[in-house]
């Protein structure tokens, strides 16, 4: 029987019992070991980055710079002698690394031509902060290490890191998750491009302090994941003192099913995407160990499977339109590997998408960068298959793929190949990887180990005092979990806290609830709905600050105004932060009323639709003269009192 | 010898450590005030507090613990680790150069020093070749650590038996000699060679490193590759430095030994070639000349070695209102040669004359540097350039200071008298004094300027 790419995705698919997201329960999760972790990047709001004086939070287009440099990056050995996977692997991929620097963001020391100065004492204080409000244990004396990182994104090659507190506690509203610990480190550079063998990078962000907060993989489910994510990130902003918007928390999500491995998602930038993004994973390594254990069936030995390989003439693939990077074109036969190439791995993607994307990463072909024998639109006619089966003297179960790259690249990629079907007949390699909107990922790096930290030579150890760390401890913020039971004590509606929390509103609310005696379910929603509806529709350039929401309330109080007022206000508020709320309310045409005078209106309404609309019912007479009396009354009284009048 | 198992600890945190019975690299579980903490316990540099244990944790990263927050401490288990340089043996390649390189230390190759919590050089043809396969397609590579010394403490002696093993390599046939150094001291040393080697018959080249070699941006690689290049298949017979022209890992420069220095603290690029431009650019497959003026390769073996060098030569570095006793008590201490280094076009304040005078009197040799850098001495300008020297004092061309004093030194160890001695220190060996300054001899480029901004950003990597 002729061996059936499409079906043969479709069946492994439905082996590996891969379901969408919403419609998984706890019980598949379990029936996977889904095993989940986090390690949730902030940075700290400081003015100057972490170990130069240069100013933090001052960013640059693409291509405005005052000068360019490259570097190579070269493995060596860690502290305790062993030489890491992901730096043999990157100094594999023979990348030149350019740099693009501006001087108002960037001195000497973002690339690597002038030693650290010491510590910024104000980020290692957040950091401190945050690490005692995560109940972490704090570190006697900080030591700053190096870790390695060979993909160029820091020019020394390393990053400059520090342990601030180890096994700590975060408890959400239905569980405790456990903290491995919190580290205070340097920014990375920012990617601008990375074609073939030339990577480039800007190095604005490059050095701005951040801290990271690891968890133990305690998480059970993909919506477990997000939310843990989301406390922490809470938990970061309640201080006050940490950056917000585009870029300035990000994740790196650690997943793995039973049997698997710990994969990294990296620079996860939207906590709403986790739960799909942990979802595809978890069952992406569920499915390929199964194309393990049907692959062993067939191959005892993973040590000795070997791949062989014939280069092929270019007339052999007439007509086949290939990349004009196809220098070479190399037919690979992989050994009883038939099924394999085709095999479900994510939504839409096969188990020879993995083998094109380290050909990409690790030999630096840029993508497309093969063919195969498995593709469910044959690109290669099957009579040129066998044509080439038979120059490799491919067996029955075997299945072909066809590199096309540079010359240079091809020993690299041939390795890279092998080693990954290898790696199939062994379980599932540690990764990182690189997330999609869409919920899938792609190979981005070996995932590095513990072997690629080293002491900072360049750097003293600081003491950490008890005395300093309870003056840091004196003005911490409460525990997040307390401020979720007290939005819910106040039956303020759930859908507001993630709003809340994330923008840090929730000091404010209690102010204005304690202070000014406005109703909180009204203030809450007032933050979690109406504020966000209104700064989603906003156009203008101010920002508006959480005091002035706070000076709003307090003027209605004073003016004696009613304060549901205030939602009839933000929407001008928001565009022009800077007015004041008189000449708002004339904009608005608002007219300070009595009660009185609108209740003496009444009568006259109720007969006027008596008389002109017959047919109406109870309701319908009170939504009417409401419709009639509602702009003069907002503001001037309560508006269900006035209901109940009617 | 006993190893030390408290390895770099002392007062209360040995006490500690003595106390709970744990060992450096011993596993262990440590209970304190602020929590428990678990790892793998380090020897600490010596010269921080005695007030924290340093322990390496599960994820790779160190800390430190306060002894004084510690209630409980048990060793569970011990793991030494093993730091080499993976070892291959140096491949011979039939064709390619015999190419010897002589460690002196310096961070062209070096590894973690627990004792000091710095780097500590480490050598050997196998390591490098470990370190830098590379190296291996550019020649045929032998090693000898002459001695380990950090830059700072490469002084006479060193120079002196650097000297004699050059000597004796070169009589051994080999076709291109690298000396690896610390690059604090790069230029003095040669600019000693190229006075203590003559006549050379094959480079020899000196190389460093800004960066040390345990990071992975480090150009010691590069720069090893460069020197070994410049060594093996250069034309140039002279001593010289190469090192990085530009930051980028693009390419090196060859400078003269006589006419380089060190001029900034940390850049890669921190060599430059002063008054002059360096002999040819380097990078992996080919050299590019820039001068065209240099002794060529020869296949002799006839080099002559004068290692010779007196350790009574100072320098002074003048201010303003610099007083008479600081040059009274060099003389009265024995000093035998002085290199000023003067302002502007070499001059000293008037107050100096009397001591002037009498370290004169007293046979002392006197020279006059500058503290531009850039530029002749030309004490005919004006007066006080004359009174000094009538006074005793020697206007030393274009010779930077330090060449100056590594040259006056070696003159004093050969003879003393001023005649001999005048003659010797103004008849350049190579270029220390040079006739005529080119224009692009002196390139110091003002940042900010637009149109240097927009050079910067174009051309120089």
């Amino acid at each position: 029987m002729k061996f059936d790419p499409k079906h043969n995705h479709a069946e492994s698919q439905w082996k590996a019992g891969y379901i969408p997201r919403k419609k998984a329960t706890q019980k598949d999760y379990n029936r996977i070991g889904f095993m989940s972790g986090l390690e949730v990047h902030q940075q700290l709001l400081t003015k100057e980055k972490l170990f130069c004086h240069c100013p933090a939070g001052i960013f640059n287009g693409h291509d405005d710079y005052d000068a360019e440099l490259i570097r190579h990056m070269r493995p060596t050995l860690s502290e305790l002698g062993e030489y890491d996977g992901t730096a043999l692997m990157e100094f594999k991929t023979r990348k030149e690394i350019y740099y693009r620097l501006k001087n108002q963001s960037a001195c000497t020391y973002e690339v690597d031509d002038t030693p650290p100065f010491p510590m910024n004492r104000e980020a290692l204080g957040i950091a401190i902060e945050i690490s005692l409000l995560s109940k972490l244990n704090v570190v006697g004396e900080v030591h700053i290490t190096r870790k390695q990182y060979l993909d160029g994104s820091i020019p020394t090659g390393f990053q400059r890191t520090a342990i601030i507190g180890v096994e700590g506690e975060l408890e959400l509203p239905h569980k405790k998750i456990r903290l491995i610990q919190l580290s205070i480190e340097e920014d990375s550079c920012r990617e601008i491009s990375d074609v073939g063998h030339k990577r480039v990078y800007k190095t604005d962000r490059l050095g701005m302090p951040l801290i990271e907060t690891v968890t133990y993989p305690d998480c059970v489910n993909p919506v477990e994941v997000k939310e843990t994510c989301d406390y922490i990130r809470f938990l970061n902003r309640s201080t006050g003192k940490v950056r917000t918007g585009m870029g300035a928390g990000r994740q790196d999500v650690n997943v793995s099913c039973r049997g698997g491995s710990r994969v990294e998602i990296k620079g996860v930038a939207h906590t709403k995407w986790i739960p799909e993004l942990t979802h595809n994973e978890a069952f992406r390594q569920w499915s390929l160990l199964l194309m393990r254990d049907m692959l062993k069936q067939r191959i005892k030995s993973s040590s000795k499977w070997k791949v062989s390989h014939v280069e092929l003439d270019k007339s052999m693939l007439k007509g086949v339109e290939l990349p004009g990077h196809a220098e070479k074109l190399i037919a690979v036969n992989l050994p009883n590997f038939e099924g394999a190439l085709s095999w479900f791995t994510q939504p839409g993607k096969m188990f020879a998408n993995e083998l094109s994307e380290r050909l990409k990463v690790i030999a630096c072909i840029e993508r497309p960068n093969m063919l195969h024998s498995e593709e469910f639109e044959p690109t290669i006619a099957e009579s040129q298959w066998n044509e080439i089966r038979e120059l490799l003297n491919a067996g029955e179960n075997d299945a072909q793929i066809i590199i096309t790259g540079p010359a240079d690249d091809i020993t690299t990629a041939l390795e890279a190949v092998e080693e990954r079907c290898r790696m199939a007949l062994e379980g599932i390699p540690n990764e990182t990887r690189k997330s999609f909107e869409d919920g899938t990922t792609i190979f981005e790096r070996v995932l590095p180990g513990a072997d690629r930290m080293y002491p900072d030579t360049d750097s003293a150890p600081i003491p950490l005092e008890d005395e300093y760390i309870q003056s840091l401890g004196k003005n911490m913020p409460e525990d997040i979990i307390e401020r979720y039971r007290k939005l819910k004590e106040w039956n303020v509606p759930e859908d507001t806290y993630t709003y809340i929390f994330s923008k840090d509103h929730f000091p404010l609310i209690e102010k204005i609830i304690n202070e000014l005696e406005v109703d909180p379910v009204f203030v809450g929603t007032f933050f979690g709905h109406a504020l966000k509806h209104a700064k989603g529709q906003y156009t203008g350039a101010d920002e508006l600050y959480g005091s002035k929401i706070y000076k709003l309330f307090a003027y209605l109080k004073k003016e004696k105004l009613d304060y549901r007022l205030a939602k009839s206000i933000l929407p001008e508020l928001v565009e022009h932060p800077k007015m004041d709320f008189e000449s708002i309310l004339i904009e608005m045409k608002f007219k300070r009323t009595k009660t009185k005078f609108i209740l003496e209106k009444l009568p006259l309404l109720i007969e006027k639709f008596n008389k002109e609309k017959k047919v109406g019912s109870d309701s319908n007479r009170v939504n009417w003269v409401m419709g009639q009396v509602k702009k003069l009354a907002i503001g001037n009284m309560d508006l269900k009192e006035l209901s109940e009048k009617i | 010898m006993t190893e030390d198992i408290f390895q770099g600890y002392k007062g209360d945190a040995l006490e500690v450590l003595k106390k709970y019975k744990v060992r450096v690299w011993g596993t262990t579980k440590v209970d304190t005030t602020r929590g428990t903490f678990e790892g793998t316990v380090l020897p600490r540099a010596e010269n921080d507090d005695d007030k924290h244990i340093v322990v390496k944790i599960i994820t790779g990263y160190n800390i430190g613990i306060d002894v004084r927050n510690i209630t409980k401490m048990k060793e569970t288990g011990y793991k030494k680790a093993n730091y080499k340089i993976p070892e291959k043996e140096f491949p011979m390649t039939p064709g390619l150069p015999k190419v010897k390189l002589f460690g002196t230390g310096g961070t062209i190759a070096s590894r973690l020093d627990y004792r000091t919590g710095a780097v500590i050089p480490a050598f050997s043809p196998g390591e490098l070749y470990g370190a830098v396969p590379e190296l291996a397609d550019i020649c045929n590579l032998e090693t000898e650590k002459v001695f380990a010394v950090f830059s700072e403490n490469m002084g006479p002696k060193q120079y002196v038996s650097l000297a004699k093993a050059i000597g004796k390599e070169i009589e051994n046939g080999v076709e291109g000699i690298v000396v690896g150094h610390g690059t604090d001291t790069l230029h003095h040393t040669g600019a000693a060679l190229t006075f203590m080697c003559q006549n050379l018959p094959v480079p020899v080249v000196l190389v460093g490193s800004q960066r040390s070699s345990d990071r992975p941006s480090s150009d010691a690689a590069l720069n090893l590759m460069h020197a070994m290049r410049a060594a093996g298949h250069s034309d140039i017979a002279e001593v010289m430095v190469c090192m990085f022209g530009p930051t980028s890992d693009e390419y090196g420069l060859l400078h003269k030994g006589t006419r380089v220095r060190k001029m900034h603290s940390s850049y890669r690029s921190t060599f430059r070639t002063i008054g002059d431009t360096p002999l040819a650019r380097v990078n992996r497959n080919e050299i590019r000349l820039i001068k065209g003026d240099y002794n060529k390769r020869r296949s002799d073996k006839n080099v002559k070695i004068l290692p010779y060098f007196s350790n009574d030569v100072t320098m002074l570095y003048y201010y303003p209102g610099m007083k008479p006793d600081v040059l009274d008590a060099l003389v009265d201490a024995g000093y035998k040669g002085v290199i000023f280094v003067g302002t502007g076009l070499g001059h000293v304040n008037k107050e100096l004359y009397p001591a002037i005078e009498r370290a004169h009197e007293k046979g002392v040799h006197m020279y006059m540097t500058l503290q531009t850098i850039w530029g002749y001495v030309h004490m005919f300008v004006y007066d006080t350039g004359r009174d000094m020297m009538a006074k005793g004092i020697i206007p030393a061309g274009n010779m930077l200071p330090e060449v100056a004093w590594v040259k006056l030194s070696w003159i004093l160890g050969q003879t003393d008298d001023p005649k001999k001695v005048k003659e010797m220190m103004l008849t350049p060996v190579n270029d220390e004094i040079t006739l005529r300054e080119p224009y692009n001899g002196y390139l110091v480029y003002q940042g900010g300027v637009p149109d240097v901004d927009d050079f910067v950003r174009r051309v120089y990597k």
